[in-house]
């Protein structure tokens, strides 16, 4: 029997290993998630004019190129507008929608996302003229109720596979409803066919599927996380109007869906100052974007909007600015109870946080945060779940996850790839910070020994990069260290270079444009307006110069002058700024090729 | 020293935080003595959190009840792991076929005896 306690306690102290590797991992790609979305809040601070000048240039009007097209409102108008310009020619093997939508319709959808097909723009328009119709005649709130349904499912959208998640759990209909919880984009490569798929049946079954609005349904969001990428490449010639038809069609999801009265369903959380008969009664397609909100509409009614669509369920009470993520708040059992009780409701369903089981429970049971995107940070790296309501409204589980090698690999294994995707991320944003952290170190480096201790080291790492890390955990995988104990702080940057080597940039000003990479593009995109890829070279300089202004970083003038010269290489006045950014790429010198 | 073991342990205890309100799960206090590099048995594991347990907190470990006792335990280096030999006589002695494995009933069977 010694024996036997001898091999449990060594592998229960692997088992522990495995699982702490496991929990930092996960743990560094949420605080850098967040963190990208904090410092999204840097566009934010553009002064107003610019920001005003970026964001909002295009109105409806450009959508039919004749200068005279009338401010198009009218739907039905809408439908015979894109057919009569948009020309679908018959080499397309797509899906041909007729509009009303059918059964047919949607499976002809499915078939054909499942054969990586493209649906073509006209019907991609049409489809969203009509969904803004329909979502138009919508309450901000919608009420269901269990009497006819066996089930309700409830899934936080960001599904891996739609088409087989159909097929699994049964197309909607009056015993099988739906409410999608909102992030439907923004979410890996195949976002814009999910909205098609969820837009189609929500057309086909307007009873039987709900969608809600979720903190993702915002254009500046999808600058920044990927859709706009993904629907500019998808759609050469129409994405910008298909992007601006979404903008408002998002505007004009419904904000919540509540069930019998008693269970609330909404993307992100709740605050103190909820109020449920104020946010039905508000015009909710007046919120476009979160940054629009903060700066333009300015007014605290709006924030309300905010606050359900950001906010985040925390243990302790009490109703606090959620800092994390920059908007919203973080609140705790007491706001739920008093919300509950005001309304008598009996739980509270939402989604907007990872969870690597696919679900958790908080606040005594009442309320449950759901996420369906399982691998969300990296293969095998979480399962989703969804609900399933029954009339009782006791909500059962349903937890997965898609993988094609999950299943080939060991737990080690597994942990083994998160955890090297994870410190890729991390080593990235290490060498994105170089000189604040150099700095940092040499304070702490009193002798000048390029040595300091593990506990300066890590002190170093927080104040500079503030992810609230485990970095003695993580030192061993990020930095080296001498027989004395004492880390070599620069080792931290061996192994890590850029793209590709520019001369003419400091090392500084290319450490800047490596960290804010993602907003320049964004910023960027904003400006090239026709979409070539190209600005000149006056607008480029005047961005990064307000860029950098605002952010205060001091960069001198003349080395982003003489950088910009350098990258336009025919000369012509125009840079390619999509290769530019290119260049600011973090490459990991010893990273073996991917098989 | 002290005051690096201390920020150890609480770095390992704040990974296991989930809501960063520094409590943890009383299931993952094993875990966390585990990742800090001591090899408890389970008995070990619970006579330790006799030490901690709290009455008021159900279910929930503070990090200050955790940090003094758990600071002494690396102090006084306890737990230390065992060496691979010991660990091979060990598979070796309940290995009865000599086939190279033991498999998990073995092992569950060999644990719930006596």
């Amino acid at each position: 029997i010694r024996a036997a306690i001898l091999i449990q306690k060594w592998y229960r102290f692997t088992m522990a290993r495995l699982e702490m590797r496991r929990r930092y991992s996960l743990s560094i790609f949420q605080s850098i998630e967040y963190a990208d979305e904090q410092d999204q809040l840097q566009v934010c601070n553009l002064p107003f004019f610019l920001y005003k000048h970026l964001c909002y240039p295009q109105d409806f009007s450009q959508i039919f190129t004749s200068p005279s097209a009338p401010q198009v409102v009218d739907e039905d108008l809408c439908l015979k507008e894109f057919e009569k310009k948009i020309d679908v020619p018959d080499s397309y093997y797509g899906p041909r929608l007729s509009f009303p939508l059918t059964v047919e319709d949607a499976n002809a959808l499915l078939h054909a996302f499942r054969n990586e097909q493209l649906l073509h723009a006209r019907y991609v328009l049409q489809l969203l003229s009509e969904t803004r119709r329909v979502l138009k005649e919508m309450p901000n709130i919608t009420h269901l109720s269990t009497s006819y349904s066996k089930e309700i499912t409830v899934c936080a959208a960001s599904l891996n596979a739609p088409f087989f998640f159909f097929l699994q759990n049964g197309l909607p209909s009056e015993q099988n409803r739906y409410v999608f919880n909102g992030d439907f984009v923004d979410r890996g490569k195949n976002s814009m066919e999910i909205l098609i798929i969820l837009f189609a049946f929500l057309l086909i079954y307007p009873n039987d599927l709900h969608l809600n609005r979720g903190n993702h349904e915002d254009y500046i969001m999808n600058l920044r996380y990927g859709f706009t990428k993904e629907v500019s490449k998808k759609y050469k010639d129409h994405w910008k109007q298909i992007l601006c038809l979404l903008r408002d069609v998002f505007s004009w999801l419904p904000l919540a869906t509540i069930i019998d009265s008693k269970v609330l369903i909404l993307h992100g959380g709740i605050s103190d100052t909820t109020d449920l008969d104020f946010l039905n009664a508000l015009e909710r397609n007046k919120v476009r974007d979160h940054i629009h909100v903060r700066i333009i509409l300015f007014s605290f009614k709006n924030f309300a909007i905010l606050d359900i669509l950001w906010s985040d369920p925390r243990s302790q009470n009490g109703c606090t600015p959620n800092k994390c993520r920059g908007g919203g708040c973080y609140f705790g059992p007491d706001v739920t109870a008093k919300l509950f009780e005001r309304y008598n409701l009996k739980m509270l369903i939402r989604s907007h946080e990872f969870k690597p089981e696919g679900y958790e429970i908080s606040h005594d049971g009442k309320v449950i945060t759901i996420f369906s995107a399982s691998n969300y940070y990296e293969e095998g790296s979480n399962r989703g779940a969804y609900i399933k309501l029954n009339p009782e409204l006791i909500p059962r589980f349903v937890q997965y996850q898609v993988s094609k090698f999950t299943r080939r690999q060991n737990l080690r294994e597994r942990v083994g790839t998160i955890e090297s995707s994870a410190l890729k991320s991390l080593r990235e944003k290490i060498y994105a910070h170089k000189s604040e952290l150099t700095s940092a170190f040499a304070q702490y480096d009193v002798n000048g020994t390029g040595r300091i201790s593990v506990n300066d080291w890590a002190a170093a790492m927080e104040s500079v990069l503030q992810l609230d890390l485990p970095w003695r955990m993580l030192r061993s995988q990020l930095a080296q260290m001498n027989p004395d104990g004492e880390v070599d702080f620069m080792s931290c940057f061996y192994d890590l270079k850029m793209g590709q080597p520019i001369k003419e940039a400091q090392p500084a000003l290319a450490e800047t444009l490596c960290r804010y990479r993602k907003d320049l593009e964004i910023i960027f995109n904003i400006i090239d307006k026709d979409h070539s890829g190209l600005i000149s070279l006056e607008e480029f300089s005047q961005t990064w110069r307000l860029f950098t202004s605002h952010l205060g970083i001091d960069v001198q003038d003349d080395s982003i002058d003489k950088l910009v010269l350098s990258i336009d290489y025919n000369k012509d006045g125009h840079i390619d700024f999509n290769e530019f950014l290119e260049a600011f790429h973090v490459v990991h010198r010893l990273e073996k090729k991917t098989t | 020293l002290v005051a690096e073991i201390e920020k150890k342990i609480t770095e390992a205890f704040e990974v296991f935080d989930r809501e960063s309100n520094k409590t943890v799960d009383v299931r993952e206090i094993g875990c966390i003595v585990r990742s800090l590099g001591c090899f408890p048995n389970e008995a070990e594991v619970q006579e330790l959190l006799a030490q901690i347990e709290v009455e008021e907190q159900e279910g929930f470990i503070h990090l200050k009840n955790f940090l003094p006792v758990m600071t002494k335990v690396l102090l006084d280096k306890r737990f230390r792991p065992i060496p691979e030999d010991v660990i091979l006589h060990a598979f070796e002695a309940l290995d009865e076929n000599k086939c190279g494995y033991i498999t998990k009933e073995d092992l569950v069977k060999h644990l719930t005896e006596k």
